[in-house]
């Protein structure tokens, strides 16, 4: 299929303004809190937010590979770091609130919500698995890392699964946010299998 | 005019038969509507207002005279206790309720008394109303999701209700129902739980001085969100079991089901007395965050048993293992 094919240059712009646009869920949490306009309990609001944000953005870099593959415009293989990274700095700041607002700092408290909370348990695992992620995400580790990069990398799915167990478990009973990010989650994890099943069958017209 | 010949009247003139033929009910509906214009402000004094209520001044008075039984500490803002509500009925999130519960009926409203009591007339909120000296009550509410506020609120005690009443000796528990009100509530077209919201106490419990019927806030009357046109409150109970906007009251032998109990029995037992050594299945009830004050430069504070209302309240559940009839 024709398929546009940016120049290099252009996918700079293109990046640029992805950047801006991930800016834009913290910076209206931030002009928020100055304005007071996040309610009435602004720290589940800016909680709420970047964990919905976090999950958001880890289904865009899922998404990446079957768009590629699908349409052709490898190009967007360039995105998905910056997508990602944003994922882990939302993830980051959801981490935040939970370690700075809701126990102060206490790590004795922390410890026992980890280990007595199921949602903050698949919460912190999946937290903890970004951080290899985000920390071998540089040119220099992809090139160190060669063929296990790929496959450290794999370790999103989990996250990415961690991260809508966590938000299922911790809705008090409507599920239809969590539901939906699961069905989207499933989609699109579906896609890449269907596409490897289809790889993997020897084309007529090869 | 004076009509002399039949071209006098112009065609134009004369009433369209259908209108015609309807006439007695055109000037039936234009007396209606005059009538409801010129009572526009009674029906504002009824608690009915066209849009959604966010701040004070916006619903006519309804002053309660002060109570010993009154807590000292700082009243969560009126916008605070307006806007942030769980009441399913018109949403699940907590902002809905105040964006969409204006579209409650809240007149004309009676209250059903039925089950295990002598007098089973329903009675009109207007002669709940008058039923008994309105108290303003400022109560601690804690949340089962681990908020809470102060709240004013204006009623008077639910004891004062059921004496006049007078449930027979079988009667142990009183359950009460929500109104259901599918063209006016958006939430019920989802089961997020199963309609009608029904809530339950022990009679000791609702015999208790602490337990009100809620009609107001803040000496106004309750915004649709609240509950109106009457609530209860039972402050030692995480919020849930202060329920809102009562269409009966039904007095039982047996231990009513609670719509909570009924989506997750593990999670949410007919007692529900605040509690921060029982946790809930899926979090901590230890701490609190109290909506207007503990934020980001205030840690959470510590949740009180009975929510601060043990010397009051313990008494009732001497005996009763707490982890098992939570």
């Amino acid at each position: 299929m024709k398929v546009w094919l940016p120049r290099s240059n252009q996918v700079d712009w293109i990046k640029a303004g992805l950047f801006a646009l991930c800016l834009v869920p913290l910076a209206r949490l931030v002009y928020g809190g100055f304005a007071n306009s996040l309610g009435a309990n602004p720290i589940e609001t800016i909680t709420r937010s970047t964990g919905w944000w976090t999950l958001f953005l880890l289904m865009t870099t899922l998404a990446v590979t079957p768009l590629r593959r699908w349409s052709g415009a490898n190009w967007l293989l360039r995105l998905r770091r910056m997508l990602g990274l944003f994922a882990f700095f939302y993830a980051s700041v959801h981490f935040m609130t939970f370690v700075w607002f809701d126990h102060w700092f206490d790590v004795a408290e922390i410890l026992k919500d980890v280990v007595k909370r199921p949602f903050v348990t698949v919460g912190f695992a999946a937290y903890l698995l970004l951080l290899p992620l985000a920390a071998t995400s540089t040119n220099r580790m992809v090139r160190r890392l060669g063929r296990n990069w790929q496959r450290l990398h794999r370790l999103i799915y989990v996250i990415a699964t961690l991260g809508v167990v966590h938000f299922w478990w911790l809705v008090k009973r409507d599920v239809t946010e969590p539901l939906l990010f699961a069905l989207v989650l499933a989609v699109l994890l579906g896609v890449r299998l269907f596409q490897r099943a289809r790889e993997a069958r020897p084309s007529a017209l090869a | 005019m004076l009509i002399k010949k039949p071209s006098d009247i112009l065609a134009s003139e004369i009433t369209p038969r259908a209108l015609y033929s309807r006439r007695r009910e055109f000037l039936r509906q234009a007396a209606a509507l005059g009538l409801a214009g010129s009572m526009l402000p009674a029906s504002r004094a009824l608690g009915q207002t066209a849009g959604p209520v966010t701040e004070q001044g916006k619903l006519p008075k309804l002053p309660g005279k002060p109570s010993a039984l009154s807590v000292t500490e700082k009243a969560t803002p009126y916008k605070d206790v307006v806007t942030y509500n769980n009441y399913y009925e018109f949403g699940t999130d907590k902002s809905q309720p105040a964006e969409n519960a204006h579209k409650l009926k809240t007149r004309p409203w009676s209250v059903a008394i039925d089950g295990e009591v002598k007098n089973k007339k329903p009675i009109d909120v207007e002669d709940l109303l008058k039923l008994a000296p309105m108290e303003e009550r400022v109560y601690r509410m804690r949340c089962v999701e681990g908020w809470s506020m102060v709240i004013p609120w204006v009623g008077y005690p639910l004891a004062e209700l059921i004496k006049r009443v007078e449930p027979t000796t079988k009667a142990k528990y009183v359950a009460f129902t929500t109104a259901t009100q599918p063209e006016n509530m958006i939430g019920l077209r989802l089961p997020v739980l199963e309609w009608p919201y029904v809530e339950g106490l022990r009679l000791d419990e609702a015999m208790h001085p602490l337990a009100i019927l809620g009609f107001g806030l803040y000496g106004e009357v309750l915004p649709n969100q609240n509950g109106a046109p009457v609530r209860l409150v039972v402050p030692w109970k995480y919020g849930f079991k202060s329920i809102k906007s009562i269409v009966r009251i039904t007095f039982t032998e047996a231990m009513p089901k609670t719509s909570w109990n009924v989506a997750a029995a593990h999670e949410y037992g007919f007692y529900s007395n605040v509690n921060p050594a029982v946790d809930h299945p899926r979090w901590s009830q230890a701490t609190e965050r109290r909506i207007g004050e503990d934020g980001f430069f205030q840690p959470k504070r510590k949740t009180l048993p009975f929510n601060g209302y043990a010397d009051q309240v313990a008494k009732l559940y001497a005996g009763m293992d707490p982890k098992k009839f939570f």
